[in-house]
């Protein structure tokens, strides 16, 4: 024992750890696990104690332990210590943990707290004590801990106290096996690609055992793997680059062929015909670039993480955010903001509709939001925009979109390695995690799965993202580095492959840093752990990037160095790993030849139900999709980096919907102009027609930056496909008539796509996810102080409605809320510019004091969010297309906007917008909104909604006693 | 305004992100020299470019520095006039709120901070700065149990919104005084800052004292018609009891608050609502009392 720890020895090296269990009075998550307990249908729990437990290994005193109690655990004004065992209780005590090697960062913490408080080293691990308060039966105690408590992916449980899981090393590393491929069967190749999970296809494996037949030699592990993640469907889009040919049937019956020489290629090829002066790399690198103002760019991209949320919410979602924000760092921009969009199954979804290992859609969004706030906001990120939706397609397979939106100095990105740059990696340590996450999400799910994949699903470190955010930074203005991307799927072996593939690299593995011993070379190699980033670095700014990852406690390893010889060598010390040419590893596989097939629909219009129109106002109002996101988007801060001047909430309370954010980024103050940051989806639409989808998303996304004030002549579009096994042609057949639609969109709009993804394979048990199409839109406001929001401002202005109704309900709500099944989709808008033009002057100029986009719940849900928001009356009289009331007040036609303006501009709109909109009615100070319809179905009662009616369905206050959202 | 310079020799402290002037502001102009100001960042720190905008705008000269150069010598806190905490998640919160950072201030950093304060160098703690300087004891009796604390949100959910604040009249820090009663609207962006104290008692004793240096206030309270928020939600955002959203050190020269000031410095960055409320005031009366 040391001298200088005098004392009660408490927990030695190979003794028992100490545990110290801390609770707090007044925990609000108790309340909040009773409310999950009760929405399971377990009645019996009336209050729960939750404590925070934390096991401590090393050479500790028993003062020691007090004072780190002191010092850093227990808050003296609110926690309860027990050191050693716990206190007996009678009611049933659940303790949870996470399993080995999932990343425990209080644990890390703990340790480090120990070292700044000169304690000798301990090794920690945290685990959370949950003593279930009520009349409970074993069922009920086994429901809430499975589906509440723990995470059998990442976590696990005990009725008792569970014991510490410390990281345990095992005995192996510098081991390369070779794996034999010569000689083999097409079977026995496929069954290789099976067993290794390697998701390749046979002609992929005969390409593999050609090319080394031909070196006269059997493949390395490492080789094999780092070759089935380079040409993993994540990494490669080997959907995206097949040759595709399309049978698409018509709606006449006559079929036609189309032929795509890569669907990839032909948006590039719209981008390259638009090719607007603004527009700085679209493509090419880990994200969008387009100028901003004239010092500096913009970086936007969106990614998507929905295997491993399905499977651990709370880390795919948060890994998620983790992922996209490295995408823009990678390509040298300053992330400044994050987006998402979420596709959800029904909240009150039955139990006996929940299929088999599938976590229940409350459970997936609750833990995917509390993910994506936990990384967005410990980075200093505010999140601004996005979306929720709900459908039954989503039940299995939930989507996670998350964008990063960055800023650099224009010309400021580097992206040539030269042969002799060091290849330096910085952040976060390499474990076994992460391991085939890209081949992973190239394949569907399965009740499986979720027992296959503990080492795919992550939990972040946002604090080792947010050192090397500012790292890349500073090394960026000083210039340290000649490129620079970020480690995503496929690990080392992505980032090393794809920045040196035009020079070759040489790579000794030995020298990574890892979070424990024991792994072996390729696992290194692939691993996909979270937080790094690869440099490259000239040997003589190494030394200066060292001293400023120190300043940022950022941990920076030296790789290797880009070489100049063609070939990718990995080493592990001695021991050779990898050899393989760069052009066999980019350019070896083959590409693919895809069929798809797409009848257009030819649905009749169906009758539509005579509905209580008021009523059905106010049940699409309270639609989750519709209604108010604020208990979701406020735990998100919006309001980070002090330049949101376009929120998610408007209005008078705060509590109308935003259309899109508009942002003033900090370091571009000297200016008035301002970024837009909008959506568009509809799966809906898409499960019709996914060419309309397309049009109708990209619609979308313009119509909610025109309404924040955005000028539709500089807009970039960015794609996002989520689908299922494009192996299938009717799967594929309707991606591509999305891309198709993506196609005549932005010819059509005149709005390049600067960035895309796809992810494919969302299946489960042979059951596609409605092929969904995100559509994210970066636009620019030239002026911040002509922003709009959707709260109407003032009694005696008038009401405007641009854009034409539609008799057609086809993908919306108000179909799906009566059961009207597929009817005709509304059609896209044939010459959306002139329109978003002549708003958007408007708006600029200042004439407008209030715009907000027509979309779900249609015309009548439009006006009463504006009046929400406002917290004012509405008369308007809206043109029906046809004779029902119904149709008239809640079609969804793309292409319309409402808008407020004072009286005294009444001629000028007029003038302005001719016949592309009309005067509908004016804002008043009564309580209500009163919507009369002129046309066919004139004459029919008024619909008239009471003010506060409109409130409670949209925001859904009214249900707690304490008003809380 | 000092700024980076792309040499590769140079560590000096970031003043990135900050503007030699603004679409509406331009940095306060003064006969006096602006005085030089720290913005301490630890791993996890954000909102210090705010922070260090926000006190340029005021008239002071921000430098950020991080907590590693100060602990390696590489800087040092005694050329400052002041010091902020700005927000954050330093080392993540991992530990609650603040914990790790407050170990910091408390083991190595303590006599410079101590020193600041006897010395009268105001020192304004944000959101995870004030969850650290409250937790480092700063605010309480040396070497007594701490009864103040900063804990979960009574909602128990991080909350982003904007909120009505007062700068609490008579409370004792001398360079809040010269803003005193005044109406601030900022955000707040927080999961644990619920003032909560030992006891009942523990208030009155804060009050006597004149220990409160910011309460809620109601939603629609505006300048002239100002009323506490009387511990409802949303109005005071996290429960904290008798709507204290900020708290000064015995002292007074050390003032801590959960509310997000530096992100309202210019009138653009408010959504809607009445005229003025800007959290520039707290700057501009902190930046006079460094000079």
């Amino acid at each position: 024992m040391p001298a200088n720890h005098p004392g009660t020895r408490s927990g030695g090296e190979s003794g028992v750890p100490v545990r110290i269990q801390v609770t707090s009075s007044d925990d609000p998550r108790a309340g909040r696990i009773v409310e999950g307990a009760r929405l399971l249908g377990v009645t019996g729990l009336v209050a729960c104690r939750v404590s925070r437990i934390h096991y401590l290994q090393g050479d500790l005193t028993v003062a020691d332990v007090d004072r780190l109690c002191r010092e850093v655990l227990v808050d003296p004004v609110v926690d309860e210590l027990v050191v050693g065992s716990p206190a007996p209780t009678p009611h049933p005590a659940v303790e949870v943990a996470p399993r080995p090697g999932v990343t425990d960062t209080e644990a890390r913490e703990l340790e480090r707290a120990a070292a700044a408080l000169g304690l000798p080293p301990v090794r920690a691990s945290t685990a959370r004590r949950y003593e279930l308060i009520g009349d409970l039966d074993g069922a009920a105690v086994s429901a809430i801990s499975r589906r509440l408590l723990a995470n059998d992916t990442v976590e696990q449980y005990s009725l008792d106290s569970i014991p510490p899981a410390f990281d345990t090393p095992t005995t192996a590393g510098a081991r390369v096996d070779s794996v034999g491929l010569s000689g083999l069967a097409d079977a026995d190749l496929m069954s290789l690609s099976r067993e290794r999970l390697l998701s390749l296809d046979l002609a992929e494996m005969r390409a593999i055992q050609e090319h080394f037949g031909r070196e006269g030699r059997d493949p390395t592990d490492a080789e094999l793997e780092t070759l089935a993640q380079t040409w993993s469907e994540h990494c490669m889009h080997k959907t995206f680059r097949a040759r595709v040919r399309l049978e698409h049937t018509r709606a006449d019956g006559s079929v036609t062929g189309v032929y795509y020489d890569g669907l990839l290629a032909a948006l590039r090829t719209v981008t390259e015909e638009l090719a607007p002066p603004w527009l700085r790399s679209a493509f090419d690198d880990n994200a969008g670039i387009v100028a901003f103002d004239g010092d500096f760019d913009l970086a936007f991209k969106v990614e998507t993480h929905n295997h491993p949320s399905a499977l651990e919410p709370f880390g795919g979602a948060n890994t998620g955010i983790g992922g996209v924000v490295r995408d823009v760092m990678g390509v040298s921009a300053r992330p400044i903001a994050c987006t998402n969009v979420l596709c959800f199954g029904p909240p009150d979804l039955a139990d006996r509709d929940l299929p088999a290992g599938v976590l229940h859609p409350r459970r997936v969004r609750d833990g995917v939001v509390a993910g994506i706030g936990d990384y967005g906001n410990k980075l200093g990120l505010p999140t601004v925009n996005g979306a929720v939706l709900y459908d039954e397609g989503y039940v299995a397979n939930p989507l996670v979109y998350c964008g990063a939106l960055g800023l650099l100095p224009s010309g400021s990105h580097p992206t040539e390695p030269g042969v002799g740059d060091r290849i330096i990696a910085i952040g976060g340590r390499t474990g076994r995690d992460g391991i085939h996450g890209a081949t992973f999400s190239s394949a569907g799910m399965d009740e499986a799965t979720a027992e296959q994949a503990g080492t795919v699903v992550q939990i972040g470190d946002p604090i080792t993202e947010k050192g090397c955010i500012e790292v890349v930074e500073e090394a960026r203005d000083r210039r340290l580095y000649n490129a620079i991307t970020d480690c995503g799927a496929g690990g080392f072996s992505s980032a090393v492959g794809e920045m040196g593939e035009h020079l070759g690299a040489e790579v000794d593995l030995a020298g990574a840093p890892l979070k424990y011993e024991g792994l072996e070379p390729w696992e290194i190699w692939l691993s996909e752990a979270q937080e790094r980033m690869v440099l490259a670095v000239p040997g003589d700014k190494v030394e200066t990037l060292r001293r400023l990852c120190a300043r940022h406690d950022v941990e920076m390893t030296d790789l290797g160095l880009f070489t100049g010889t063609g070939r990718l060598v990995v080493r592990y010390a001695e021991t050779p790993v990898v050899d393989l040419p760069m052009d066999f590893l980019h350019g070896g596989g083959p590409r693919r030849e895809m069929i798809g097939r797409w009848a257009d629909p030819t649905p009749e219009p169906a009758q539509v139900p005579d509905a209580d129109p008021a009523r059905l106002v106010l049940d699409l109002l309270s639609h989750p999709t519709v209604a108010s996101k604020e208990a979701i988007v406020r735990t998100y801060d919006h309001e980070v980096r002090g330049g949101t001047v376009g929120r998610p909430f408007v209005g008078v309370r705060a509590d109308g919907p935003g259309d899109g954010a508009v942002l003033k980024p900090l370091g571009t103050w000297g200016h008035d102009m301002a970024v837009a940051l909008a959506v568009g989806i509809n799966p809906r639409i898409g499960r019709l027609d996914p060419w309309a989808m397309a049009m109708h998303a990209i619609d979308e996304a313009v119509r909610n930056l025109v309404a924040v004030g955005a000028d539709p002549g500089r807009v970039a579009l960015l794609d996002n496909f989520c689908w299922g096994d494009p192996t299938k042609p009717d799967r594929l057949g309707s991606l591509v008539r999305a891309v198709e639609g993506c196609l005549e969109g932005a010819r059509r709009y005149r709005m390049p796509f600067i960035s895309g993804k796809d992810s494919l394979f969302n299946e489960y048990a042979g059951e596609a996810i409605p092929g969904t199409l995100l559509i994210s839109a970066l636009g620019l406001v030239p002026d911040l102080h002509r922003t709009l929001g959707s709260a109407l401002t003032r009694a005696g202005h008038d009401l405007w409605l641009v854009g034409e109704a539609s008799e057609r309900l086809g993908g919306s709500l108000v179909a799906e809320l009566l059961g009207i099944g597929d009817q005709p989709v509304p059609p896209a808008v044939e010459d959306p510019l002139r329109r978003y033009l002549a708003v958007h002057r408007l708006i600029a100029e200042g004439s407008v004091t209030a715009a907000h986009d027509v979309s779900d719940g249609g015309v009548a849900a439009a006006v009463a969010e504006m009046a929400v928001g406002g917290r004012l009356g509405v008369e308007a009289t809206v043109p029906a297309p046809g004779e029902s009331l119904v149709v008239a007040l809640t079609n969804e036609a793309p292409g319309r906007l409402l808008l407020e303006a004072p009286r005294d501009r009444r001629d000028h709109l007029a003038a302005r917008l001719s016949s592309l909109g009309r005067r509908i009615g004016a804002v008043t100070a009564e309580p209500s909104i009163r919507i009369d319809v002129t046309g066919p179905a004139a004459g029919r009662k008024p619909v008239t909604i009471d003010l506060d009616a409109a409130v409670r369905a949209f925001t859904g206050r009214g249900s707690a006693p304490d008003g809380r959202p | 305004m000092r700024r980076c310079e792309p040499s590769p020799d140079e560590d000096q402290p970031r003043t990135d992100a900050l503007e030699e002037g603004t679409c509406e502001n331009s940095p306060k102009e003064d006969a006096v020299a602006a005085p030089p100001i720290l913005i301490l960042h630890s791993p996890g720190t954000n909102r210090d470019a705010e922070a260090a905008l926000a006190v340029k705008l005021a008239g002071g000269d921000p430098s950020i520095v991080s907590m590693n150069d100060l602990r390696a010598g590489a800087a040092s806190m005694s050329g400052f006039a002041a010091l902020v905490l700005p927000g954050g998640f330093s080392y993540g919160d991992a530990l609650g709120a603040g914990a790790r950072l407050a170990l910091e201030l408390r083991t190595w950093l303590y006599e410079e901070l101590a020193g600041a304060v006897r010395s009268g160098r105001p020192v304004l703690g944000i959101c995870n700065g004030f969850q650290a300087l409250l937790k480092s004891g700063l605010f309480g009796e040396p070497g007594a149990p701490r009864r103040v604390t900063l804990t979960d949100n009574a909602n128990g959910r991080f909350e982003c919104r904007w909120v009505n604040l007062r700068v609490e009249p008579g409370c004792r820090s001398g360079w809040l005084r010269a803003i005193e009663g005044t109406l601030i609207r900022c955000p707040v962006a927080h999961g644990e800052g619920r003032v909560a104290v030992t006891d009942p008692e523990v208030v009155r004793v804060l009050e006597e004292e004149r220990l409160v240096a910011f309460r809620y206030l109601s939603e629609d309270s505006h300048a002239g018609a100002e009323q506490v928020a009387g511990g409802r939600y949303p109005a005071n955002p996290n429960g904290s009891v008798a709507d204290i959203a900020g708290l000064c050190d015995p002292t007074g020269t050390a003032v801590g608050l959960m509310p997000h000031p530096e992100d309202h410095v210019v009138d653009w960055q408010r959504p809607g609502g009445p005229p003025g409320g800007l959290g520039l005031a707290i700057f501009e009366a902190f930046v006079d009392a460094a000079r």
